[in-house]
This record gives C-alpha cells, structure tokens and sequence, in this order.
C-alpha cells in the first residue's frame, strides 16, 4: 500500500549514495591529475606518509600532493557544498528558483569588502588572516544582502530581485575595480586572481578556518531543515505552524551570507553554482524535503566544484582558467533549461 | 472547565496600527460554527488573521482557551488553531500527502520526521475527508476543487481546537461546497472543533452556522444566531441591495423587479408561476400576478418581482373583489400566462379569469 512512498524513499537513498560516491571518485580525480601527474598507487601511499609521519618531507610528488592538491581539493569540496547550501537558503528565502549568491550581488558585496581590506588593511598589518578576511566578506555579504531585501519589499516580484541582485553586484564590480588601480603593484597580482575566482593557493590554514564556519553553519542549517519544510509552503502557512517567521527569516539570511561570504573570502565570487545544484538536487531526489536536499546540496556543490576546478586547471594546462568561467559553462545551460521546463509545466 | 475555546473583547483589528475594524466582541464555544460574512473587502479576512495572529491586535485581547494571543506562543498556538487560506499555494514536488503530513508539523520531533501513529493520523484524515486516492498525486498537478479538500484535510490532521477557513468555498462547485460543509458540521459536532470562518454563499452560511457575524464599515453590525440574522431583512441592509433583493426565507436573492404597466398577467400559484416570473423579470417585462394567498410560495417571490399582486388572506378563498382587480388588468395586458389549473375549492373562481381573457381577445399562453 505504501508502495510510492517505499520507491520515494529508497530512489532518495540511491541518489543520496551515488552523489556521495562520485565526490569520492572526484576527490581522487583531483588527487591524481595535473601537469605533474601522481599515480592512483602513490596517491594511497603519499596519504599514508603524510597521516604517519606528517607533512615534512622534500620529495616532490610528495609536497604537490600535500601542499597543493589536497588543500585545493578540499577547497573544492567544502567551499563548492558551501555554494549549494548557500543557494537553497536563498531560493528558499525569496521563494525564487534562480536566486543565488552570484546572480543576487552577495558575492560581489563580500569581495568589493575583502578588495577594500586587501589595498587598504593589509600594507598596514602585514597579512591578512583567514579569520579577517571572512569577517570582511561576511560585512560585504550582508551589506548587499539588505540592499536587495530592501528592493525586494519595494518591488516584490521575482524578475525584480534578480535585476537588483544583478545591479548590486556590478555596482560593486565597478567599486572592486576602482579600488584595483589604486592598489600597489604587488596587490594587483592577488587581487586580480581572487577577484575572477579561483581555488589556487589555499593554505591548509586557510581549509582549517572554512573547514570549522561552513561545517558548523551546514549543521545549523541541517536542523532548520523542520522550519525550512514549513516555510516552503508560504509564511502565513508555516507562521500557522508555529514557526518564529522574523527569528527565522533572520537566521536564513545570516547562513546563507556566512556561506556566500566564506566562499568569496578564499576563492572569490563564483557564478552558477548556487543556483543550478538545487534544482538538480531537487530533480534527481525526486522531492523538496529539506531534510534531503540540504545534505544533497553540499554533496551536489562539491562535486560540481571539484569538477569544474578539475577541469579549469587542466584543461589548457599549465594554463589555468578562472573557475567562474568553467561553472558558468556548466551551469548556465542548465539555468536555463530549469526554466524553460517550468514555464511549460505552468 | 472553559465556557469559551476563543472569545475577543473590545478587539479592534487592522494593519500597521490602524484600525479597520473596532469593537470586536465575539465568542465562539467547541463544536460551534461561526461564520463572517459581509461585502467584499469589509475585512473579514483581517479579522480572522488576527485570530490566528498572523496580525498585530490594533487594541483590545483575544482569547483562546483563556489565554490572551499575547500570551500564547506560535508553538502553542499552532496546537489549538489550524488555518485553510484563501492564497494559492505553490508547492514544489509534494505529494498530496507530503501537504497533509504538513499538518502534523506541531506534533513532530526536532527534524520534523513522522512518526507511524502521525502517518496513521495522516492517512485516516485523508479518508475523512474522501481524498485517499489523491495520495500519491503532485499537489500543483490537482484541481483547486481536489486542493481545497487537501488543506482541509491539512488543517484537521494538526488537531486543532479551532479551524480557521478564509473563503473555503472560493473555488469549488457547488458539489463540492455542499460535501466541504457537512465535513465543517461534522468536524464541529463529532470533534467538537470550534469552526471560524468567511463565506460569501448565505445560503449555505445559514445551513452551516451555529452564529453569524456580519461585517459591514468599521464595525461588527450584526452578530447573532443563524436564525436571528437570517430570519429577518439584516442582509438587504448588510450588503446594501439595491439592484435586487434577498428572500431570507428561501436563502436566494431576486433581481431588480421591473416597475411600469403590466403587459402580461401571470395565473399561477403553488410555486407554478416562479420560473415564469424569474423569465419575465430576465426579459425587463412588466408583469402582474394572481390571484394569490398571502402564504403561497409565488406570493413570496411575486412580491419582489411583479409590478402587480392581486391577493388575498392566508389560507382564503378568492373573492369577488379580488376577480375584479385582476379582470382590470387583464383587461390591460396584451397576454395572459396560465401557470397552473389545479383548481380547488379556495381558487376555483380564477377559471373565470382564462374565459375572461379568452373573451377580449387576449393571447393565452399555457405553461405547465
């Protein structure tokens, strides 16, 4: 008798099982290819080392392993499930199916405040720490976030939150770029790589930090998952419920800028990912429990960020495309064919 | 022992601190059914956002189960008082059931997850309410007939002692308005569930209602049983009929009846001549009606419909002067409509009216 909701259950696990292997197979993808190549046999026996004795050591293979590839690919995976949440929270938040970080100028608000404490902060005390920087961005995000929420109670439709959110963030792409001339020459060469994106030159210090902020903020937003199922059904409904609406809609906006924030912070704005994983997330489980889909989401973000930084970086190899450039390759095809699909469904 | 599930005293209700409504002094015990009714946009929806507190109170209290709405957290809340809305609902990938199981959201743990006696819950309100077989369908694919029923079936499977409905019946047929309201008069006497709500069909609010309030102004100006507000003319003067009227009686409106000289002469009684009188007042013309008791069905009708009524007493036989009347304006109509020829002892004398017009001339048009 409860033959749909057994295949609805078991179809939800299959997906959430596949997702998880094709991260792992990912992960040893990122592991393994590059212009220095590392054998699937060394990568298991340089782990090995590294867990057994530490991170020391002048082997070559060794050090691109360790001090490069693994901290990047973790990047990938933590930031990219950082991105999946950070756009189901948004498209939950304003109720709209292409709201994101990128497209809604949260993004580009983190980075113009990271660009401004890079050319003005950092002469004055040396190096900016992980912990700065994500404050910075968080500011940034936030600030644009309340600029949008504003247009949005003004004008209340969907197509108007996505012009503001565009306007926002190129706003802040024009002040971003202003900032960059003034800045001194041996900024330019940061800023100007962090400012398209990109995942290159992650420190372990840095993954310690992110590990901890998008980690802690997935397991909050994981149980919000209950007030989230009840907000998707509008706010007099999920209000009927018992649900705090202003505590609440506080909350979404806080972790959904903390995520988009700790994102930009280490590997600039990155367009697409928030905004297409959810609906595929949605598609494959075959339902919108939020219980579902926030793991999902992180597992969906990661992979489609450890794919695409895969292929940015050995694509034209040894040189390295911007990683917004490949996500907007993937996932702007498929924006669009969420939407086409909708309007034919009504 | 509480006397009142929801009471309000004083309440005055509004938007952003102004009020739209003052003096708001209603009760409502468990098993009753109260229904607002009124003009579009008298606040009707205002004041049941307010009772379910999705609204500020402008001034006065609320009370449910004796405590103040103010005191009353959203958590306990959602445990007394459940709500079907007016505004679409727009749901990505539910189920029907996902939106009933939605109901149970008070009553489950920290993540929200069912528990078997919840789905036990789900599945037999879905039963109740004739919906089991719309389980497995997508919520956004059904009818608004079919969707109405399911947020019913939501708003029972939370358990509340208090349903509030915001114009349930806006889009469903008249079938499924019927069966929607014997659920509300089932829910109220089996469950003894307090039902609050707005209709716009006052027929169907004086069959379902245990009180009415009506809204009308700034004001509450009519809140009584459904028999004191429907036994007597407060609805003419509540939605200001002007084009029409509202027979209390039968629970059905009439247009505007068309004054002038009656053309036609309608011979009818018994409820023979209403169609005949609705199709004269359709085509704008003037018509006069008789011979008629003042307790006959067509009487109550031709009241508001005809130009002219010949009549008599109740339960009396037509009379000499009564023929008379009507043989003078026969005698100015073009036509004579004959509705019904059971003839009794107290109407025998209307034969004489058929000779009579057949005598001057007048078409004779038989409808029965």
């Amino acid at each position: 008798m409860d033959n749909f909701e057994a295949k609805r259950r078991s179809r939800a696990a299959i997906v959430l099982i596949l997702l998880f292997a094709a991260m792992a197979v990912l992960v040893v993808m990122n592991a393994c290819i590059g212009s220095y190549s590392v054998p699937l046999a060394d990568v298991v026996r340089l782990v090995k080392q590294g867990i057994a004795e530490g991170l020391e050591s002048t082997d070559t293979m060794f050090s691109v392993l360790w001090k490069i590839r693994i901290p990047r690919l973790l990047a990938d995976l933590i930031l990219g499930g950082a991105l999946g949440l950070a756009g189901f929270l948004l498209q939950t938040f304003f109720g709209n199916p292409i709201a994101g970080p990128y497209v809604l100028g949260i993004s580009s608000g983190a980075k113009l405040t990271v660009a401004l404490c890079m050319v003005f902060l950092m002469p004055k005390i040396g190096i900016l720490s992980s912990g700065i920087t994500i404050i910075a961005a968080f500011a940034g995000a936030l600030l644009s976030m309340g600029f949008v929420l504003v247009i949005s109670q003004k004008v209340n439709t969907a197509s108007m939150l996505i012009v503001s959110g565009v306007m926002v963030g190129y706003i802040c792409s024009a002040i971003t770029d202003f900032i960059i001339t003034f800045a001194s020459d041996a900024n330019i060469v940061n800023l100007h790589n962090w400012s398209k994106g990109s995942f290159s030159g992650i420190s372990w210090s840095n993954i310690k930090v992110m590990a901890i902020v998008v980690i802690a903020t997935s397991l909050v937003t994981f149980f919000m998952s209950k007030p989230i199922s009840a907000y998707q059904l509008g706010e007099s409904y999920a209000q009927n419920m018992g649900v705090n609406i202003r505590a609440f809609r506080f909350m979404l906006v806080l972790l959904s800028s903390l995520l988009a924030a700790t994102v930009t912070a280490f590997a600039g704005p990155i367009s697409f990912v928030g905004m297409a994983v959810p609906h595929i997330i949605k598609k494959a489980l075959g339902t919108a429990k939020p219980i579902l889909v926030i793991p999902g989401c992180f597992l969906g973000g990661a992979i489609f960020c450890l794919g695409c930084d895969l292929i940015a970086r050995t694509a034209f190899a040894p040189t390295e495309l911007s990683i917004s450039s490949v996500t907007a390759l993937f996932g702007a095809p498929i924006v669009i064919s969420i939407m086409i699909q909708r309007r034919r469904e009504g | 022992m509480q006397e009142y599930i929801l009471k309000t005293s004083d309440l005055s209700v509004g938007y952003n601190g102004n009020t739209l409504i003052h003096d708001i002094n209603i009760s409502v015990k468990r098993g009753q059914v109260l229904t607002l009714i009124g003009p579009n946009g008298s606040g009707k929806s205002t004041i049941l956002k307010t009772l379910t507190k999705y609204l500020k109170t402008v001034a006065g209290t609320v009370y449910v189960d004796d405590k103040t709405l103010d005191d009353t957290s959203n958590r306990e809340l959602s445990k007394k008082v459940s709500v079907v809305l007016t505004q679409r609902l727009k749901t990505e990938m539910m189920s029907c059931r996902d939106v009933v199981a939605t109901g149970r959201y008070p009553h489950t743990g920290r993540l929200g997850l069912l528990r078997p006696e919840d789905k036990k819950i789900v599945d037999d309100t879905m039963e109740q309410v004739h919906i089991t077989e719309l389980r497995d369908k997508d919520f956004s694919k059904i009818s608004d007939g079919q969707r109405q029923r399911v947020l019913l079936a939501r708003a029972i499977c939370q358990q509340p002692q208090i349903i509030v409905l915001d114009e349930p019946t806006s889009f469903l047929d008249i079938r499924y308005k019927i069966e929607l309201l014997g659920t509300m008069r089932r829910l109220a006497q089996e469950k003894n569930i307090a039902v609050i709500m707005s209709l716009h069909e006052l027929d169907m609010a004086e069959r379902v209602s245990d009180y009415v309030m009506c809204v009308k102004g700034d004001v509450i100006s009519h809140f009584g049983t459904a028999e004191e507000i429907f036994g007597s003319d407060i609805i003419t003067g509540l939605y200001d009929l002007k084009g029409g009227s509202y027979n209390h009686l039968f629970g059905c409106i009439e247009m505007q009846k068309t004054e002038g000289d009656p053309q036609v002469f309608v011979l009818c009684g018994g409820g023979s001549g209403t169609h005949t009188f609705r199709s004269l007042q359709k085509k704008r013309v003037p018509f006069a009606a008789g011979v008629l008791q003042e307790n006959d069905i067509d009487w109550f009708v031709a009241k508001e419909l005809a130009a002219e009524i010949v009549s008599v007493p109740p339960y009396s036989a037509v009379t000499e002067n009564a023929l008379q009347s009507a043989m003078e304006l026969i005698k100015k109509c073009t036509k004579l409509i004959v509705c019904t020829e059971d003839f009794g002892p107290a109407n025998a004398a209307c034969k004489e009216l058929i000779s009579f017009a057949e005598k001057l001339g007048k078409e004779i048009e038989k409808q029965n």
